[in-house]
């Protein structure tokens, strides 16, 4: 009885701790003037300026635009490629295949600014410095391995009897793993795609360095850098309010997908 | 990380046989089939050579030259001087500062979060009507992007302003409002608890399917057994869940020794939390001096790779040992 009472209060914190600051985020996002440093959590007036600001003094429905087309582009790369090489790593027996995996994993570990110089480098030569493609170029570097290795475990659990079927009906490789294996990996491509999509929405450092105008910036690099008339006054309003809209869309998602991000990142790293 | 080899063995003879032309023998299809496996794993090889590979071997030739970010193609051959040179990586104070804080960082939070995941894991593998909701709430601090926890933080650790000073005030626990992120006896920990509340339910989930994993009969058996719940846990659940855990552990522990945007974020150059890779980008762009920045880059990378060999090496043994 005594254990149960204080698991429940143990949930009850967590879930508490876990939702505060988005609750708070939310109600600072609609507050004004003194209302945000009184210290109270409910605004005494509940006011749209925050979200109108944003929208109308910052290109922030561009950098909206941005993040989804960058996540976009990312995750669509990142399938179609691992899908292919999902197939070879597989479920195709060949020298050379754990070697790959292994540096295919080891670059996942790679730290991003260990590559930056030379990303730099290479996003200048091709003339995507300050453009989204740089940044659709670059976030493949944690995508990728990523899609890879979890699809290429799902793979693996196919069972062999579709695919020998498939070969003897003279069916060549696209249509075994366009048309065979893709119809069956539907939950591991939303678990990895949701995934690689939140991390390429998140990620901070590349957009940072290879953007310099703030029509190309993502909503990150937006958010970190939105700034008062002077460093000691933080438009805090606005922060918030940038804060909540960029979040509220991958809580939902992550909400509606919850079975299949567990079982996304659990292939990601215990199975693996 | 044990891989399993499932082809398809084509050499059966099936009853569908003859569709396979009878004039090229099952060698020649096992070699075609390899070659198309090359094939197919070769564009994703491709790109990562592109985005890994050649910029990281550019990282290290630039770490041995003495570029800078606005004249990169302008540049000296240098040997070894932005490591061991008078100005180099090695010789300066603020790279061991951040070395060390990055080392402090990675112990503390990852032992906060594997004890504090554990815990929500093993609340969440308990039958209960808060189950639901439980899992949904630490949900959301997992998708929350990083620079947006971040600014959250920042705004709810405000001084003199934020949310939790007026409390803390108004309770009387602390006099006078603390400098959460100026105070640079302060800032580490508020690094530390920010980055715990935004990965605990990463390793929470992993530590959960883990724990779902252990037969439920081990459980039953004990009950009748009449051992007390504590002691299964110790000497039953904790070695089962073991292995699990310390993958979830390494991989958590390899992300955080490159932790950049909630310091960068939080604390900017505040001595008292630079990373090494805030120190790395500080370098690169900030200062626009490439040579040295890809030298310290090199070097993080170097006692990433020295961790993860060590620690694949390891678990090899140790699987060996089993066998």
């Amino acid at each position: 009885m005594m254990l149960a009472a204080l698991r429940r209060l143990a949930s009850l914190a967590v879930i508490a701790v876990s939702l505060f600051p988005l609750a708070y985020a939310i109600s600072t996002s609609f507050k004004q003037g003194s209302d945000l440093f009184g210290g109270d959590f409910w605004p005494s007036r509940v006011v749209l300026s925050n979200y109108r600001s944003l929208f109308r003094d910052q290109p922030f429905g561009t950098n909206l635009l941005n993040s989804a087309l960058v996540a976009g582009v990312v995750v669509a790369l990142s399938l179609g490629l691992s899908l292919l090489s999902a197939w070879a790593l597989g479920r195709v027996r060949f020298r050379g295949r754990q070697a790959l995996l292994l540096s295919i994993l080891g670059v996942s570990m790679l730290p991003h600014v260990a590559v930056l110089a030379g990303l730099f480098e290479l996003v200048s030569a091709l003339g995507l410095y300050d453009h989204l493609a740089a940044m659709m170029l670059s976030d493949l570097l944690f995508t990728l391995p990523f899609t890879v290795w979890v699809l290429t475990t799902f793979m693996r659990e196919l069972p062999k009897e579709l695919e020998e079927a498939a070969l003897l009906d003279g069916a060549g490789v696209f249509t075994l793993v366009f048309r065979v294996f893709l119809p069956l990996l539907w939950p591991a491509l939303v678990a990895t795609g949701l995934l690689a999509f939140i991390g390429a929405w998140n990620e901070f450092l590349f957009a940072l360095s290879f953007t310099l105008s703030s029509d190309e910036r993502t909503v990150p690099v937006a958010i970190a850098l939105i700034s008062g008339s002077s460093s000691y006054e933080l438009p805090w309003g606005n922060i918030m309010a940038a804060s909540v809209i960029v979040t509220l869309p991958l809580i939902a998602l992550v909400l509606a997908f919850q079975r299949y991000i567990v079982s996304g990142l659990t292939a990601g790293a215990v199975k693996g | 990380m044990e891989l399993r080899d499932d082809h398809p063995s084509l050499k059966q003879p099936t009853a569908a046989a003859t569709a396979v032309p009878r004039s090229r023998p099952a060698g020649t299809l096992q070699r075609a089939r390899r070659l198309q496996a090359w094939g197919l794993v070769l564009p994703t090889l491709a790109v990562l050579a592109a985005v890994a590979g050649w910029p990281l071997a550019r990282t290290v030739f630039f770490s041995l030259t003495d570029a800078r970010l606005s004249a990169l193609g302008e540049r000296r051959f240098v040997g070894l001087a932005n490591y061991l040179g008078e100005t180099g990586v090695l010789a300066d104070p603020q790279w061991w500062a951040s070395v060390g804080n990055t080392l402090l960082f990675t112990a503390c939070s990852v032992t906060l979060e594997t004890l504090l995941g554990l815990g929500v894991a093993l609340l969440l593998n308990q039958r209960s009507r808060l189950r639901t909701a439980l899992r949904a709430a630490v949900l959301v601090p997992w998708a929350i992007p990083t620079v947006v926890s971040a600014k959250m933080w920042s705004w709810m650790l405000h001084d003199p302003f934020g949310v939790i000073n007026t409390f803390l005030v108004a309770s009387g626990l602390v006099a006078e409002p603390l400098a959460w992120t100026a105070d640079p006896g302060l800032s580490f920990v508020t690094i530390v608890l920010v980055d715990v509340w935004k990965t605990t339910p990463f390793m929470a989930l992993l530590t959960l399917a883990a724990l779902q994993m252990v037969p439920r009969d081990i459980y039953e058996a004990a009950q009748v057994d009449g051992v007390p719940p504590w002691r299964v846990f110790v000497h039953l659940t904790l070695p089962l869940i073991m292995p699990a855990l310390q993958v979830a552990m390494v991989f958590r522990a390899l992300d955080a020794l490159r932790v950049f945007d909630v310091i960068y974020v939080m604390t900017a150059n505040s001595r008292a939390t630079r990373s090494m890779s805030v120190y790395v980008r500080e370098q690169l762009i900030d200062f626009q001096k490439i040579g040295a920045g890809s030298a310290a880059a090199t070097l993080l990378f170097l006692t990433i790779a020295v961790i993860t060999l060590a620690w694949l090496m390891a678990t090899r043994s140790r699987l060996r040992e089993l066998e």
